[in-house]
């Protein structure tokens, strides 16, 4: 039986680490995901988890201290924002390469400088080529639902990859929902018990984790890794078909929002999707065609699905929640473009940079996308493909 | 399907479906195992009529792919030379070259 209550994001991710009961947690404060890491410590010291709870010097000791005790052979986490992953920069590339299906848990948060702790995504957008896998939440009920699917998916034996649970710092972080939360044993059970193959601790074999690579091993490594991110689309669809059979809630790649009969589109990622719903509710009721792709499922990218979904559309606006410093693309900017130029698809596509530092996005703002997506139509030519939304001029 | 559990079975005809998770390796004292003189292009050969074994060669292979056996030098381990070429610097009487392998 399913509990109703009302939690903020980042109690909503402690919650689902508690029911989920990993092994081990190394973990340094960082806002806004302090609170993680303090209410899991909680946990640990009342005794309600088993985990080890390893209180790091930094951000780039806790990465270290999760992928040791991942290889070790235990079901590790650790939460972030901003500036601490970027500290975790070179445990990133390592976790992925070394094939180890820990869990991060990120707050996202803008790098500085200038320094400033509320919400982009140019933290885990700067690693989205790091391996991991990426899975972004636009409220808190899918934060915590993308939690308890995060080791299933992870762990599978196509897969075998770390795993990123995003979720937007503060706006979801911080602001208290009404949740869902499924009981602890049926998340127990969802989760199951980590069984790898190989580990450090087993005595039978010993095994050692991160071997040099000469140029004869590391090209064909890197294929075998790009593979098992390949194969995670398909896992997380699989695992996503089970969670609901528990909870009846369905997850998909992407979730498309009165898309069926779209001629305008945004695609966009995190909390900002639930603001552009209203939008969209508003156009259609004043006859606007209006529709939303929320991504869900960032890395691997589902380019081929999401170029179906626009198929039709007339013009759709790519929204980025960081700058890629490129003059050219922001990444979902990038991303959505070349799948829909592999599908020779008829869209007129806008690139904009949004919600930056976390510069407030309103409903009136998604209603502007909307008509300027309308104009771009009527014109039937975009003048500026990579532009900003918001910023004063 | 390979033995991933056998280092011996990894080598360079691996496709990249058949390396081991991670390039971890398993088992103890792989080394000697592992095949590590693939990784050249170039190995030391002994002109036989000219090596007076003297024995120079041994003590300075960095893979210890040349021992002593019998109180002579042994043939080199090809399976971990990796072609550094210190024992043709080495050699007094000019006894060693460098020959490409592929």
């Amino acid at each position: 039986m399913a509990r109703k209550d009302r939690l903020s994001g980042n109690e909503a991710v402690a919650e689902a680490l508690r029911q989920i009961n990993p092994d081990v947690m190394a973990a340094f404060p960082i806002t806004p995901s302090t609170e993680i890491p303090q209410y899991f410590s909680k946990y640990v010291a009342q005794g309600k988890v088993d985990s080890e709870f390893i209180p790091v010097e930094s951000e780039h000791s806790a990465m270290s201290a999760v992928i040791g005790s991942q290889a070790a052979g235990a079901r590790s986490v650790t939460a972030t924002s901003s500036a601490g992953m970027a500290l975790m920069w070179e445990e990133l590339y390592l976790a992925a390469s070394n094939r180890l299906p820990c869990c991060l848990t990120l707050v996202n948060r803008a790098l500085s400088g200038p320094i400033n702790i509320n919400c982009d995504h140019s933290d885990s957008m700067g690693a989205r080529d790091a391996g991991w896998i990426q899975i972004y939440a636009e409220n808190n009920q899918e934060v915590y639902d993308n939690l308890c699917m995060a080791y299933p998916i992870a762990e599978h034996k196509d897969v075998q990859l770390p795993i990123m649970i995003c979720q937007d710092g503060f706006i979801t972080s911080h602001a208290v929902e009404n949740i869902i939360l499924n009981e602890d044993e049926e998340v127990k059970n969802f989760v199951g018990e980590y069984n790898p193959e190989h580990c450090l601790l087993d005595p039978e074999c010993p095994t050692a984790v991160g071997p040099y690579s000469v140029t004869n091993y590391y090209f064909e490594a890197k294929r075998a890794q790009a593979e098992a991110l390949k194969n995670a689309k398909q896992v997380t669809l699989d695992v996503a078909k089970e969670y609901a059979k528990i909870t009846g809630r369905e997850y998909g790649l992407f979730e498309e929002y009165m898309m069926e009969d779209a001629e305008y589109a945004v695609v966009i990622i995190g909390s900002a999707a639930g603001t552009t719903k209203e939008a969209v509710d508003r156009l259609r009721k004043e006859g606007v065609k209006a529709g939303l792709i929320k991504i869900r499922l960032f890395r691997p990218f589902p380019g081929e699905e999401i170029a179906e979904a626009l198929k039709n559309v007339k013009a759709v606006a790519l929204m980025d929640r960081t700058e890629s410093y490129n003059d050219c693309c922001g990444p979902l900017g990038a991303e959505v473009s070349t799948a829909l130029y592999r599908a020779n698809a008829k869209a007129l596509a806008v690139n904009y940079v949004y919600g930056l530092g976390g510069r407030d996005v309103k409903v009136s703002d998604m209603v502007n996308i909307y008509n300027e997506l309308q104009k771009i139509a009527e014109e039937g030519k975009v003048e500026e493909f990579y532009r900003y939304y918001g910023v004063r001029s | 399907m390979v033995d991933k559990t056998n280092i011996n079975k990894v080598g360079l005809k691996c496709s990249y479906k058949d390396l081991t998770l991670g390039m971890m390796v398993y088992g103890e004292k792989t080394s000697e195992a592992f095949k590590t003189g693939e990784w050249t292009s170039v190995q030391p050969v002994v002109d036989e009529e000219k090596c007076i074994n003297c024995l120079m060669c041994v003590p300075v292979c960095p893979d210890s792919c040349i021992t002593v056996v019998d109180g002579k030098r042994s043939p080199f381990d090809y399976d971990h030379c990796k072609g550094c070429g210190i024992c043709v610097k080495n050699c007094p009487p000019k006894a060693i070259s460098m020959k490409g392998v592929k």
